[in-house]
């Protein structure tokens, strides 16, 4: 079977920046990968240059068998780190949980009972059945999020990537959106997502990436965990907390993951 | 009855009421996309690039629409093209290509010894001298622009609200960015002779700008908006008929007046909300 990700010496540049430096894994069916890393280690740009949004510079990326840009519309759904919409734009949240679907919608389809099913599914996941009438305006901060998450769902898509998702969302959202995610995991979906929480990752994935610029490490997030990797991000996050922007990626840490500083 | 029927007696009013309603409901159509993208200049931006498009055809002879259009749709292709490659804000590309559009137009016009076209009437706009030719091209015109509208809808509404995540789910942003801003470019084209620069760039802004203090949607909002277009371009001819005023400038002037029409009674819906908080909840009193 060939993987649903498949990169190898994955490189992107913003510039003269590297903000990969030649990723090489496989993300397969039914499998859900985490990745952490320090703040501009590259865990957005990794999910970016995924859904098609940033180009790579050299190496090999093959996303649903296809170039990144090439799959079929509505086959990527994501759920970015952060939404730079206008929030007085003039919709519910039924509205935008809806928009889900438009990709997968040709232009001469109606809007029909299966669509207007899976936005009433998608709602339900994230908890937000009730609210649908709001408009987005209204909303706070951690229900946007958990409407964009919705809207990504809502898409049945064939292969999902979020962001930092939890970020902003109350603990009792996060279990049911981790449920959520490990059923349509279990049912087949791929599944890549970014995080800063580490004490959750064992329960939310099946692998874990351990990502700083170069991917330091990849494996079972026990594995992981136990790994000298992993305990040099612990490290850093503990010491500097998550608002660090713009580190500087540790060429040492690369070298020798189990080197601290 | 039939007494307030008889401004449209005249074969030109009907003409003229044809025009306007094709130009009033398109306008708006198109205008709730250039608010809710934050382009409000963009008609006034194009309408004043399409001059360039004037002066060449008259140095070549050719049909002055037909110049105006062309001009139109590059600068509308050039704005979106310079807003992408140069990393610049959309409103300060469209600053960037139509004063360089309309300085084309005004250098090219100045080494001509003898103009004689009436361009005032080309800026400003005569609705009430559209001839049946002006009015084919005007409705035809319209419903294409209405027919690509409807077909696109989903994308158009998708990538206005989140281009970036549309874009993952397959939708190509880049590309309804371009295909609005050349729908924009003939909204301006058909517009212009009716009702002018400004009142095009008016049209493009104010009735959208109306309908959005009254409804928190976007489809009812996209439907308000039409039907403000509407009323005040119908409202507007008719009543510059009995006032004997510039009819561009009365279209204009009932648009205005529905916005602020709007605009009250959104506040007023306000503070009548405000108002039954406050009894609802007598902590608040307290
Ligand atoms: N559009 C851009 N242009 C230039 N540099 C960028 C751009 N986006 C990201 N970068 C740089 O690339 C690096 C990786 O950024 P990225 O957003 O992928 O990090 P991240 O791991 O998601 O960080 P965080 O934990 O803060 O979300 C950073 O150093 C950042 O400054
Ligand atoms: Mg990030």
């Amino acid at each position: 079977m060939t993987p649903v990700v498949h990169a190898r010496d994955l490189v992107v540049r913003y510039d003269d920046f590297v903000a990969l430096d030649g990723a090489t894994f496989d993300l397969n069916a039914g499998e859900a990968l985490g990745v952490v890393g320090p703040n501009g280690s590259g865990k957005s740009t990794l999910l970016k240059t995924i859904a098609g949004l940033v180009a790579r510079s050299s190496g090999e990326l093959r996303v649903l068998g296809s170039e990144p840009r090439r799959v079929a519309m509505g086959s990527i759904a994501y759920v970015p780190q952060v939404e730079s919409v206008d929030w007085s734009f003039p919709a519910t949240v039924w509205d935008v949980v809806a928009m889900g679907r438009f990709p997968r919608l040709q232009f001469w389809h109606r809007f029909a009972a299966a669509d207007r099913a899976a936005t009433a599914r998608a709602l339900e996941a994230v908890k937000m059945r009730g609210l649908e009438h709001r408009p987005i305006t209204e909303l706070s901060g951690g229900q946007q999020q958990r409407v964009f998450v919705a809207r990504a769902l809502a898409q049945e898509p064939q292969l999902l990537l979020l962001d930092e998702p939890t970020t902003g969302v109350d603990a009792t959202t996060e279990r049911a959106l981790r449920d959520v995610v490990r059923n349509l995991v279990r049912g087949g979906l791929p599944v890549i997502m970014a995080t800063h929480d580490l004490d959750t990752v064992e329960s939310w994935f099946d692998r874990l990436m351990v990502l700083d610029r170069r991917v330091l490490a990849i494996g079972n997030p026990r594995d992981v965990a136990d790994s000298g990797a992993y305990a040099s991000i612990r490290e850093h996050t503990h010491t500097h907390g998550h608002l660090r922007i713009d580190h500087a990626p540790h060429e040492a840490h690369a070298l020798h993951p189990e080197i601290h500083p | 009855m039939t007494a307030l029927l008889v401004p449209f007696h005249y074969p030109f009013m009907q003409r003229a009421a044809i025009a306007a309603l094709a130009v009033g409901v398109l306008c708006s159509a198109m205008g709730t996309y250039v608010i809710l993208r934050r382009l409000a200049f963009i008609g006034d931006g194009i309408a004043h690039a399409s001059f360039a498009g004037i002066v060449i055809a008259y140095m070549r002879d050719a049909n002055y629409y037909l110049g105006a259009a062309v001009v139109a749709v590059l600068t509308a292709l050039g704005i979106g093209f310079v807003h992408r490659r140069g990393r610049i804000s959309m409103d300060t590309s469209i600053g960037v290509l139509f004063t360089g559009a309309f300085a084309l137009g005004v250098f090219l016009m100045s080494r001509q010894s003898n103009y004689a076209v009436d361009l005032q009437s080309f800026l400003f706009g005569d609705i009430l001298a559209v001839q049946p030719n002006d009015l084919k091209i005007i409705v035809g015109l319209a419903a294409l622009v209405a027919v690509a509208l409807l077909v696109l809808y989903r994308g158009l509404l998708y990538t206005t609200f989140d281009p970036v995540v549309a874009q993952a789910g397959g939708i190509h942003a880049g590309v309804y960015e371009y295909v609005l801003l050349v729908l924009v470019a003939l909204t301006v084209i058909i517009g212009l002779q009716s009702v002018g620069i400004v009142l095009v760039a008016a049209l493009l802004v104010t009735p959208a700008a109306a309908a959005y203090q009254l409804t928190k949607r976007f489809a009812p909002m996209f439907a308000l908006s039409m039907l403000f277009g509407a009323v005040s371009s119908l409202g507007g001819l008719y009543l510059s008929y009995y006032a004997r005023g510039s009819s561009g400038a009365t279209i204009v002037l009932v648009t205005t007046v529905l916005f602020f029409l709007a605009l009250g009674l959104r506040s007023l819906r306000q503070s009548a909300a405000r108002r039954t908080v406050h009894v609802s909840s007598p902590a608040a009193s307290k």
